[in-house]
């Protein structure tokens, strides 16, 4: 009994970082059509970029953990969302009306871009931050109990925080009305004065933006990473993003969670080897049965 | 327009100072801070070199762009690609006798070859095989498939495991890979084809990942991570061995002294031969009513379907021809290194081929030999430049799709004439 609700907890966290890393892909995905596939590198990055303002700020002499922690999070947020207009820029903008294998075959190239990229200037070696935040919530449960360390309180506090905002940006402001427009009809959009090319940008620093706040709060927690952590993540986020719908907003959040918790369930209860297959297994079975997902639109093809 | 076209340096300028200072935020922390334990050490001036190697540049480019050259290509840039070269009717190439040239030569290279020359060789040509394989899959049919490692680590383990177990050697299972990765391309074939083209790129790349985890976890069987030994072939029931348990060695029956270049070239030959059947098959596949098939639904999916072709079969065609090469080419694989293990099968390893594929041109056989080559043999002569090689593919995969989305050598068929007494 403690160890599923162990695992639950586990899996919430778990499963609100994926939901942040699989707005990046269902947003992308909802506006021009494509699975922008170095978006887990993209989430590598970031990862990489906290442990180096984790690495400045306390050489600076500060050693409060909240302003370590909001200083990290702007600065992680602020290049991350550079890297994400910039990858657009480049990779994808010129190939804006070529077909979707062109579009996808360039994305896999920028992931290969990254991952080397990172390689080569910080070295092939794990890396690690500190652990800045110590500390557990201890709750009986019948003869054990369940540990809630305040790192993950703090995580899914952040995450949903993060979800909060975007669902307001998206849903009230005069930017989120662009993107919806955009992403219903973008010759339409074009039509009637949206400037759809910087709403593509944008939408693109927005997931690279919630990817680095997973990214930052993934590594506080976990505290190893390598350039090569962004593939296995990146898929699972992917995973998440079909699940719940791709294209969908609340889907990638709904799906990210629906993923954690049958993922540490599974872990917990049958076998954690294989628990990167089972997420896969997931992933083909929900591609094959339901593509649209649980809150997507089922997609017509038209000619 | 006879107005000369200015160069607005003011222009150019702000241009580079914004790439710049993007340079400076992008690789400021990434190259400039390294990190060392919980602590860092600093390299400014690499940032520095980036940053105005950035800038120049794009002062460069946005110079060039403002000059008629720069609108020339800016305008070429805008227009769509164009697709095959199409020949009249009856046309009749004139280099047919370079076909019998390259045998020869290709027969002629173990005696010649030294031996490093001749690993390197038969590593390229493993991954021509590799290349040819995903060719017809995603260069003829248009299905992108990321998972293709999959059906080459079936091969290989399928030589190791069916060795070690059941006692096959080389020559039995080359066929028997090669049914297991088609058998294993129509299971995972069946039901994905019916999806959207991203969806089946992202459902192959599970199923490549499942067999890495599956293979490194299921230790009983595939021993894990250490990887298994796998046989060499024999020439007739002779062996490449310097003593062997049973029977005669090759060396001893033909009174030769024992060298173990024999057994490399034995392989290059076998697999030079291979390639040769693999080509000619697929030459003749592009021609007939399948590899038409292929193509057309490549080009536009719901008009084919409309013409009544039956898309899920003419997809598992391509996608179970596509894996069966991907076996055989594991089967090389594994017996020229005589030991798998699943750190060879990552999905590096289908970028690679999908770079091969992409670089050679789409569907371009010629292409396709050409960029194996290039992307295995190069690695190998610019042994100083090793590290960059991933970051290199990656450029070159961007570079190309913006480029030329159709790769280094355009597709060239030649066009039908209709017949006499047809009505037109």
């Amino acid at each position: 009994m403690d160890i599923v609700l162990q695992q639950l907890v586990n899996g919430l966290t778990l499963g609100s970082v994926y939901g942040l890393i699989a707005i990046g892909y269902t947003m992308v995905y909802g506006i021009i059509g494509m699975i922008n596939f170095a978006h887990g590198d993209v989430y590598m990055v970031s990862a990489y970029i906290t442990a180096i303002a984790i690495a400045l700020l306390t050489f600076f002499g500060i050693e409060s953990f909240p302003i370590i922690l909001i200083g990290t999070l702007f600065l992680t947020v602020a290049v991350t969302g550079a890297y994400g207009w910039v990858i657009e820029r480049i990779a994808y903008r010129p190939l804006r009306n070529s077909s979707r294998l062109a579009v996808l075959i360039s994305a896999i190239g920028m992931s290969l871009i990254l991952q080397n990229y990172v390689q080569l200037s910080q070295g092939a070696n794990q890396q690690g931050v500190p652990t800045l935040l110590t500390g557990a919530m201890r709750i009986e449960v019948g003869d054990g109990f369940v540990q809630i360390t305040y790192m993950k309180l703090l995580i899914l506090f952040i995450s949903l925080l993060g979800m909060g905002v975007l669902t307001y940006v998206i849903q009230k402001t005069k930017l989120g009305r662009m993107c919806r427009a955009t992403q219903q009809d973008r010759k339409m959009a074009s039509i009637l004065g949206i400037d759809t090319d910087k709403v593509i940008s944008t939408v693109f620093v927005i997931g690279a933006m919630m990817a680095a706040l997973a990214g930052v709060l993934v590594t506080l927690d976990y505290g190893a990473f390598d350039f090569y952590v962004g593939f296995i993540i990146g898929i699972k986020a992917f995973t998440a993003a079909v699940l719940g719908g791709i294209g969908s907003l609340p889907g990638a959040m709904l799906g990210g969670l629906i993923l954690g918790l049958s993922e540490a369930l599974f872990a917990g209860l049958i076998s954690s080897d294989y628990k990167d297959v089972f997420s896969f297994s997931l992933l083909v079975l929900i591609l094959v049965f339901r593509p649209s997902g649980l809150l997507g639109k089922p997609e017509v093809e038209k000619v | 327009m006879s107005q000369a076209i200015g160069i607005d340096l003011k222009k150019s300028s702000v241009d580079a100072l914004i790439a710049g200072l993007l340079a400076l935020i992008l690789f400021g922390p990434i190259v400039g801070v390294l990190l060392d334990g919980y602590g860092f050490k600093t390299e400014f001036d690499r940032v520095a070199w980036i940053v105005a190697i950035v800038a120049f540049g794009r002062f460069m480019l946005s110079c060039f762009l403002q000059t008629e050259k720069g609108i020339a290509l800016v305008h070429r840039f805008a227009r769509s690609d164009d697709g095959a070269i199409v020949l009249p009717p009856g046309h009749k190439s004139k280099m047919v006798w370079v076909i019998p040239l390259v045998i020869v030569i290709g027969l002629l290279v173990p005696f010649i070859a030294s031996k490093y020359v001749l690993t390197v060789v038969i590593l390229g040509l493993i991954y021509v095989l590799l290349g040819l394989g995903l060719n017809i899959v995603v260069g003829l049919a248009g299905l992108l498939d990321l998972g293709f490692v999959g059906f080459y680590a079936i091969g290989a383990y399928g030589l190791a495991l069916g060795y070690e177990n059941l006692g096959l050697g080389f020559w039995s299972m080359l066929p028997i890979a090669a049914i297991m990765a088609a058998v294993a391309g129509a299971i995972l074939g069946f039901p994905v084809l019916r999806m959207h083209g991203d969806y089946l790129a992202i459902v192959t790349l599970g199923f490549g990942e499942i067999i890495r985890l599956v293979l490194i976890n299921w230790s009983s069987f595939t021993h894990g991570p250490n990887g298994v030994s796998a046989p060499l072939p024999t020439f007739f029931g002779l062996e490449f061995k310097r003593r062997s348990s049973d029977g005669q060695t090759f060396h001893e029956f033909f009174n030769l002294p024992y060298d173990s270049g024999y057994k490399y070239m034995f392989i290059y030959l076998i697999l030079f031969l291979v390639v040769l059947a693999v080509l000619f098959i697929k030459h003749r596949l592009v021609k007939m009513p399948i590899g038409r098939a292929w193509e057309a639904l490549r080009e536009d999916e719901i008009a084919c379907r409309s013409l009544g072709l039956n898309h899920v079969l003419v997809k598992l065609s391509a996608f179970t021809i596509g894996a069966s090469t991907g076996g055989l080419a594991g089967v090389f694989f594994a017996t020229y290194q005589g030991f798998v293990n699943p750190s060879s099968f990552t999905f590096f390893e289908s970028a690679l081929i999908l770079a091969i594929v992409v670089l050679g041109g789409m569907g371009s056989t010629l292409g396709v030999v050409i960029a194996a080559f290039c992307l295995t043999v190069l690695p190998e002569i610019l042994r100083e430049f090793a590290e960059y090689r991933v970051l290199m593919f990656g450029i070159l995969m961007v570079v190309m799709m913006v480029w030329k989305p159709r790769g280094i050598v355009r597709v060239t068929r030649t066009g039908f004439a209709s017949r006499k007494g047809a009505s037109k």
